[in-house]
């Protein structure tokens, strides 16, 4: 694997940031969003905060799959295998997120239920044909990027006529996330919620292309910018949008051209189109309900479709009243704001959904950034902002 | 070494296997003591075939560390349980600046593993324990069922005798002191994970299994005012220098492009979505030192062929929060943090 540096020179950051700071304008603030969970831990890890001036703010979105699954949807995929007997497979960092009575599917594996990660969905279809006598379902998570895989894993599967496997799908999509957000009331009346641009996900949209954007840009007047995940594509999108801001323009620019065409991925999109259809409503950890923001199995390829397959009760489970997650995922505040933040909630007793994965800006916030409020891990008194 | 005991057929090393018997405490484990561990692990004390060993210490502070290996593969590029176990030890007793001297081993074995890689498991213990100069002077063997077991793991014990005039422990980390490392980190994380089996990657990367004995002999007789060594193991740098920043209440500043990480290494933490600085080392330590011993502590690192990529990452600053940070290559500033749990790759 070549080129991991090259996108981490550091005298070549100096020299984009020395941009951002001569040009952003003194006499104003600038508030980005990175839409997406990718992002949000590249800035921390990498200490962007750091090397942008003052004035121009990142907000952490809503883009991270582990954070906004809700509670009561990873309470079926434990149900699923500790009640239904299933090998559930899942990716790697949905296992340690707690469900309710912080139950996660690790403390399940560890307490008798077949739980295995896979690093693709195809290893899950792999374990199905080795364990034909056993029922095997891949507890399918994440944004259109891993929509495809999933489509093509059902496919495969219905080829290959492996009757034990199914999918629990649970994928969601960007562009309802983001209007979500820009339709969310803090937003809508100015001035509450000060929202200058996105820093658009590239890989998401190597799958759906720049198109969906369009919208955002035409209809709200918000600039996106889609870049890669490499710590300078994020400065360099910071450095496309305060132009952008500056000339008065809200256009989609896109700055990961090595990967991301306007019309994005046309095989990629019609096996999801021909796979999955919209789900009316699906709810959001953080965001409440979102209407049209995911997806489910077409009926075609029901018998492949775990909620079918299997009776799932849901139950609803309540988020602790104290939680600022809803209002940090839509940027209207801040980790350090919530009172439950670093004491009790933490990457290793998270309350939120924002500090259960690496990608949640808590957990990110707590796990690179939490240096810069000296104060606040000795006094936990630290006024909200 | 004793040859009185007779056994009616020597044991199949070719094509046997363990069972019950052998840690029935019968002639079935007698003949596997005769004819296997004895024979590999050889000296005056074991020879002697007493329940426990007995002997001399030189004056001095007695070290004495323990550990137990559970690792799956049990063979590795670069290494194996039997070496491992060794290192592990020896490295234990090494890190307090003592000489290590003796070892015990304890064997739980599960019913059907093959005698042969018991064998190799048993040459290559006798191999890595001969070259950090330590004697494996007592033993211990048990067989549970199969099922009940991961085929070998190995328990081992070591003592060892700390120089004159040499005191190392956290307690003694301070303000301005520099933070090295014996070399490159990472590796052994990543060559164990390549194995893994729903992790299928080709690499050249070695463990870096090794005993760090003699290094830390000539680092300690070079600069005895030396104050703190570790090794790096599960949790990566990033536990080493959060437990040793909280035992000493300190900060620590460390600096990414100073650290050494082997390109590979980056690479396949790269594509696992795993950081270098979190995963496990074997074979690597960290040495805290008075400022301005630390160019001569760096240069007899170097010289030693287990220093070689030794290099200077970092210094002990003021903090009462006990805060690790590091200014990372690109030019920011992050913490590093305590590993959460077992690193577990992130989606996309």
């Amino acid at each position: 694997m070549k080129y991991v540096d090259e996108y981490r020179d550091g005298e070549l950051a100096r020299e984009i940031a020395a941009k951002i700071r001569t040009e952003a304008d003194p006499e104003r603030d600038y508030h980005f969003m990175e839409f997406c969970g990718g992002h949000t831990h590249a800035i921390f890890r990498y200490g962007i905060p750091d090397l942008l001036p003052d004035n121009v703010k990142m907000i952490h979105g809503p883009g991270c799959p582990v954070c906004v699954l809700p509670i009561p949807r990873l309470d079926a995929a434990i149900e699923l295998a500790v009640t239904h007997g299933v090998i559930l497979c899942s990716y790697g960092d949905m296992l340690r997120v707690p469900g309710s009575r912080k139950r996660s599917l690790l403390k399940a594996k560890a307490e008798g239920a077949d739980v295995r990660m896979v690093y693709s969905c195809m290893d899950a279809l792999k374990i199905a044909q080795d364990n034909p006598e056993r029922e095997v379902v891949f507890f399918a998570i994440g944004f259109e990027t891993t929509t495809p895989p999933t489509a093509l894993v059902i496919r495969q599967a219905e080829k290959l006529n492996v009757k034990n496997f199914s999918v629990y799908c649970n994928h969601v999509l960007t562009p309802a996330a983001i209007s979500n957000i820009l339709e969310s009331p803090e937003v809508r009346e100015l001035g509450v919620l000060p929202l200058d641009g996105f820093v658009g996900p590239a890989h998401v949209s190597t799958v759906i292309g720049a198109q969906p954007y369009y919208y955002f840009a035409e209809e709200y007047q918000k600039p996106v910018v889609i870049a890669g995940f490499e710590p300078l594509d994020v400065l360099q999108a910071i450095l496309m949008l305060v132009r952008q801001i500056n000339e008065g323009r809200a256009e989609v620019e896109n700055e990961f051209s090595r990967a991301v065409t306007a019309e994005g991925n046309p095989q990629a999109k019609s096996i999801v189109a021909d796979t999955f259809e919209l789900r009316r409503s699906f709810e959001w950890r953080g965001l409440g309900v979102v209407p049209y923001s995911a997806l489910r199995i077409k009926e075609a390829f029901a018998s492949f479709d775990a909620e079918k397959r299997f009776t799932v009760d849901y139950r609803s489970a309540r988020e602790n009243k104290a939680c600022e997650c809803g209002a940090i995922l839509r940027g209207v505040k801040s980790p350090r704001d919530c009172s439950l933040f670093g004491d009790p909630c933490t990457p290793e007793n998270p309350l939120g959904s924002c500090m259960v994965s690496s990608e949640g800006a808590c957990a990110a916030y707590y796990s690179y950034g939490r240096y810069q409020e000296r104060t606040f891990a000795s006094d936990k008194t630290h006024p909200a902002a | 070494m004793s040859n009185q005991r007779q056994f009616s057929s020597t044991l199949d090393l070719k094509n046997g296997k363990v069972e019950m018997v052998h840690g029935s405490g019968g002639k079935a484990m007698a003949q596997l003591i005769d004819e296997l561990f004895l024979p590999a692990f050889s000296n005056q004390w074991l020879d002697q075939m007493n329940d426990q060993a007995c002997f001399e210490l030189p004056a001095g502070r007695v070290v004495m560390a323990t550990d137990s290996h559970v690792i799956s593969p049990l063979f590795f590029p670069g290494g194996d349980i039997g070496a491992l176990s060794v290192h592990g030890t020896v490295n234990d007793v090494a890190m307090s600046g003592a000489v290590p001297q003796y070892l015990s081993a304890g064997f739980i074995l599960e019913e059907g593993f093959p005698l042969c890689d018991l064998q190799r498991i048993v040459h290559s213990m006798a191999a890595a324990a001969e070259e950090a100069g330590v004697a494996i002077v007592t033993g211990d063997t048990k067989v549970v069922e199969r099922g009940k077991g991961d085929g070998c793991f190995i328990s081992t014990t070591g003592v060892g005798v700390v120089p004159q005039g040499i005191s190392l422990g956290a307690d003694r980390v301070s303000v301005g002191d520099k933070i090295l490392v014996s070399g490159t980190l990472g590796d052994h994380g990543v060559a164990i994970m390549s194995l893994r089996e729903n992790l299928t990657f080709e690499t050249t990367i070695e463990s870096d299994s090794q005993s760090l004995d003699r290094l830390v002999a000539n680092m300690v007789k070079e600069v005895p005012e030396l104050h703190c060594l570790r090794d790096p193991t599960r949790g990566g740098l990033s536990a080493t220098l959060n437990e040793i920043a909280q035992q000493a209440n300190v900060g620590m500043q460390i600096y990414e492009a100073d650290i050494p990480v082997r390109s590979q290494v980056k690479a396949a933490c790269e594509f696992l979505g795993l950081d270098p600085l979190f995963v496990a080392n074997e074979g690597k330590l960290v040495a805290f030192c008075p400022a301005d011993k630390a160019d001569l502590l760096l240069k007899t690192m170097q010289e030693h062929p287990q220093g070689r990529d030794a290099a200077v990452i970092g210094e002990v600053t003021e903090d009462t929060l006990n805060f690790v940070q590091m200014q990372t290559a690109f030019g920011g500033n992050r913490m590093v943090d305590w590993i959460n749990g077992e690193q577990l790759p992130r989606i996309c």
